[in-house]
């Protein structure tokens, strides 16, 4: 899993005077799935298409299989695209639409009938060779979209928002399906969302995308758990962010206190002290009640959100909410104050 | 890709920018130019530069012939509307199978010829026509009745001839309003009167001028209903255009009516666009 | 209001646009020449119109140039849309607006410049600049309602089409044509529609021995029109009501095929 198949080596961006990515360095390995994930206007669907040559680059060089195809046209590029709508040809049936790149390169008919077929079993649409777009589901068109992009065998397999237009059922089943195809076949995929469910569930490597920048990257767990910065912390997953100051270094921890003159021991990351940082603690790493004897501070109980198999606890820590998860919300009362803790090795921390 | 991109553009381009600028741009500017010189005895043109065609425009003759042919082009809009407006609403409240039917019947009439059909009133309304005759048969009355060759005539022709042109962009206006604003006027206890008043055309003025461009402009311009259904001294605009370029032959003075009739087009399409109407919609049935 | 009488509404607006033709379906069956009262049923207009060498060579012509400039016009319009969506030039929005002239000015005014034009170049006026004015005309009208099919999900559909590895006419002819098929159409019939009926450029740009259907029809007004011209206009809208029922045939098969 370690050869490269793309690398994008300081590529750049601008549109009139905009920049939209400045020296944007990636690597992408053989059989990997990974997403680009970020807000609207990070400028991820841009990255994807410099990739597929439908945009040119400002500046840098990109490679394919170690080939710098920074000035090959999308067509002669052997990567395909899914849209974001599909961009299927709504005047041509699914057979038509899925043989369209073979018979472009003017393959053999014969040839192009036994792999339309192939695809069409991939994707489990057998027999719906002679239907139009306009006569299938969401998901069905979805699934021609992929066998489309997928018969000219490419290398790599681009994904832009594939699922943002399906509703909530939907977008779970092909989450699942898409990873299967993405195992069966052993293609690279590069998938753009700004949707974090869809990152971490499917991705192999997730790179995160805020303002024209790389923010993280690396796997999902790792994401998730320990954060780069408040940017990712706050964008993925639910979290709740003090700033904070530290105060005292023992050994590999550090001491530093919250609003309150609270005293909070981290793990120390080369802090010195007086250094300004933010430190993050997910809802679920709370603990009702003082059981750690460490890390523990008072709170008030603001609301209590029953939902289903775990509840939300929303207490007050002066005027800032907090966040908590508990299995059993029985114990917990309105306006009652409550002190709650949090392990060491659950607290993350960085200085932006 | 940069080579045959290129191609592919010049291809694209080069013929519709040749198009515009010689045979759109060309002509006008050359009507333009030719406004300001005047002609010979023979119907040349001689290069001198003068306001007079302009300023002959200013004649008590000509203010009559352009009012008049604005009146009866205003007076044919408006009996225009007063058909389409009831029409295209009746017709929105239909299935919509069947309004496409009835939309595509209103377009047949375009599709004969338009002289062929306007000879038909003739053989209708003249006074040995179908009608006179049948009617002093009845003895309703004793004399003939003048239908035709009068003002009357005219704006009868350019009512018949233009009245598509009104009842299509009205129609893509009224069919478009949301069905359950209408029902919730009613509900609100509002007449159908007042719901025609404050929502119908509110929503659909820019449908409605639209259409009224589409008919006024032409009948300014449309000469030839004048020669067949008016009385011989009666002139519009358009014939006075078509005489001096024809038959007067005084082609400098004809091309400054028509760079006065261009000017008021344009005028009255930038209130188009002022109120919020599209090019594109213009014309494009 | 009652229903009824919005249908009784309905049907008089129809009777007052179809009356002139009833009429002259009518009395292309007439025996009497004089179109008064109906005399005898006959069809001998339609067997004499064919001896009418001059009103058959004029609807030629009329044929001949409706079809030309059409395909002409859809030609020179299809693309121009096209580039002008798809390029940005200098003098573009110069472009685009002077496209409207021909569509909004009056057109006898158009009529008029365009022979002003072809005196001052000495074009000799004859059944070409017939065909080259109606071409003028045409054009505005192909390029509007081609411009109205191409939506932003056109570029959209290139792009999947250059992506999945197709060149720049294979995405014209496979893609792009394809999507805008509809905005094509209804803008060659329009124009057809158009030149097929005109009377006011052709009356100007039409040369002494050049003849048209309309300009025949025209110049046999103030003498009368002879029963031949309806039997031959009557033909005409039996082909025009029998492309007509097609389309709307189609359309309800359409609608049908959606409904599923």
């Amino acid at each position: 899993m370690d050869t490269v198949v793309v690398k994008l080596v300081n590529v750049s961006k601008n549109y009139k005077d905009k920049t939209i990515i400045k020296d944007f360095n990636l690597e992408v390995y053989e059989k990997e799935f990974l997403t680009i994930l970020g807000p609207s206007g990070c400028g991820k669907t841009t990255i994807l298409r410099m990739i597929s040559g439908l945009e040119h680059v400002s500046g840098g060089n990109i490679l394919l299989d170690g080939v710098d195809v920074t000035n090959v046209i999308a067509s002669k590029r052997e990567v395909n695209t899914i849209f974001q709508n599909f961009a299927l040809f709504s005047h041509m049936n699914v057979e038509d639409n899925i043989a369209f790149g073979l018979k472009m390169k003017k393959v053999d008919k014969e040839k192009i009938k036994v792999e339309v077929e192939k695809m069409l079993d991939l994707v489990k649409l057998k027999g719906y060779n002679k239907k139009y777009p306009n006569q299938l589901s969401g998901g069905e068109q979805q699934r021609v979209a992929i066998a489309r992009g997928l018969i000219n065998s490419p290398k790599v397999l681009l994904l832009d928002e594939p699922l943002s237009s399906l509703d909530y059922k939907l977008k779970k089943e092909m989450q699942v399906e898409l990873k299967r195809l993405q195992k069966k076949l052993g293609i690279t995929f590069i998938y753009v969302t700004h949707n974090q469910e869809e990152a971490l569930s499917m991705s192999d490597r997730i790179l995160i995308l805020d303002k024209q920048k790389k923010q993280q990257l690396g796997k999902p767990m790792d994401i998730y758990n320990n954060p780069n910065n408040k940017f990712v912390a706050d964008f993925i997953g639910e979290s709740n962010i003090f700033r904070a100051k530290v105060v005292k270094i023992v050994d590999k921890y550090a001491y530093v206190e919250i609003d309150f003159a609270k005293k909070i021991r981290i793990i120390n990351k080369d802090y010195k002290i007086n250094d300004d940082i933010y430190i993050m603690i997910r809802p679920e790493n709370i603990t009702i009640g003082n059981y750690l004897k460490e890390n523990s501070i008072e709170v008030k109980v603001k609301e209590v959100i029953y939902n289903g198999s775990v509840s939300r606890v929303i207490a007050l820590f002066g005027n800032k909410e907090i966040k908590i998860n508990v299995k059993n919300s029985d114990k917990v009362n309105l306006k009652e104050d409550i002190t709650i803790s949090f392990n060491t090795k659950n607290i993350c921390s960085f200085v932006k | 890709m940069k080579k045959e991109n290129k191609f592919f553009k010049y291809l694209s381009l080069f013929p519709i920018s040749f198009y515009v600028i010689v045979l759109i741009l060309l002509p006008l500017i050359y009507i333009f130019c030719l406004s300001f010189l005047t002609s010979d005895y023979y119907g040349g043109i001689n290069y001198s530069l003068t306001l007079s065609n302009y300023l002959n425009l200013v004649d008590l003759v000509y203010i009559k012939l352009f009012i008049k042919s604005f009146l009866i082009a205003l007076v044919s809009t408006f009996i225009c509307i007063c058909i389409a407006y009831p029409f295209v609403i009746f017709v929105s409240q239909k299935k919509k199978i069947v309004k496409n039917i009835i939309m595509t019947l209103v377009m047949v009439p375009f599709l004969t010829n338009s002289l062929i059909r306007t000879y038909g009133w003739i053989v209708l309304l003249r006074k040995t026509g179908i009608v006179n005759t049948f009617l002093e048969d009845l003895n309703v009355i004793s004399s003939p009745i003048s239908f035709i060759y009068n003002d009357f005539g005219i704006i009868l022709g350019m009512v018949y001839t233009l009245l598509p042109f009104m009842i299509l962009p009205l129609f893509s206006a009224v069919d478009k309003i949301d069905k359950s604003v209408i029902e919730a006027s009613y509900d609100l206890g509002s007449t159908s009167f007042k719901t025609f008043f404050n929502i119908i055309v509110p929503q659909t003025k820019v449908g409605l001028f639209n259409g009224s461009l589409m008919v006024f402009i032409p009948a300014i311009g449309y000469f030839f209903i004048a020669d067949l259904l008016g009385g011989g001294k009666l002139m519009l605009i358009g014939n006075l255009i078509k005489n001096q370029f024809l038959s007067a032959r005084n082609w400098p003075f004809g091309a400054a009516v028509s760079i006065s009739l261009v000017l008021i087009t344009f005028g009255l399409v930038k209130i188009y666009q002022k109120i919020g109407g599209k090019m594109d919609d213009l014309g494009g049935f | 209001m009652k229903k009824s009488l919005k249908n009784i509404f309905i049907f008089l607006v129809f009777l007052f646009l179809f009356l002139p033709i009833i009429v002259l379906v009518i009395f292309s069956f007439n025996s009497s020449e004089l179109n008064i009262v109906f005399e005898n049923f006959t069809l001998n207009w339609y067997i004499n119109l064919f001896d009418n060498r001059e009103l058959i060579e004029a609807f030629s012509n009329t044929i001949i140039i409706a079809i030309v400039s059409t395909i002409i016009s859809v030609i020179i319009g299809t693309l121009g849309a096209i580039g002008l969506h798809k390029y940005d030039f200098a003098f573009k929005n110069v472009i685009n607006k002077l496209l409207y002239i021909p569509i909004v000015i009056p057109e006898i005014v158009l009529g008029i410049s365009l022979l002003s034009i072809y005196t001052l170049f000495k074009l000799e006026l004859s059944i070409y600049t017939i065909l080259l004015s109606h071409i003028v005309f045409s054009i505005p009208f192909v390029v509007v309602s081609v411009r109205s099919a191409i939506s932003n999900n056109v570029d959209v559909l290139e792009n999947a089409s250059y992506d999945l590895g197709a060149s720049n006419f294979q995405t014209l002819f496979y893609v792009t044509l394809p999507s805008i098929l509809s905005g094509v159409k209804s803008g060659a019939l329009l124009s057809f529609t158009l030149s097929l009926d005109d009377v006011i450029i052709s009356y100007f740009t039409a040369g002494p021995s050049s003849n048209t259907l309309p300009l025949k029809i025209y110049s046999m007004i103030k003498t009368g029109i002879t029963p031949d011209v309806y039997a031959l206009s009557t033909i005409l809208l039996l082909v025009v009501f029998i492309v007509l029922t097609i389309s709307i045939l189609v359309q309800m098969r359409s609608i049908r095929r959606n409904s599923i």
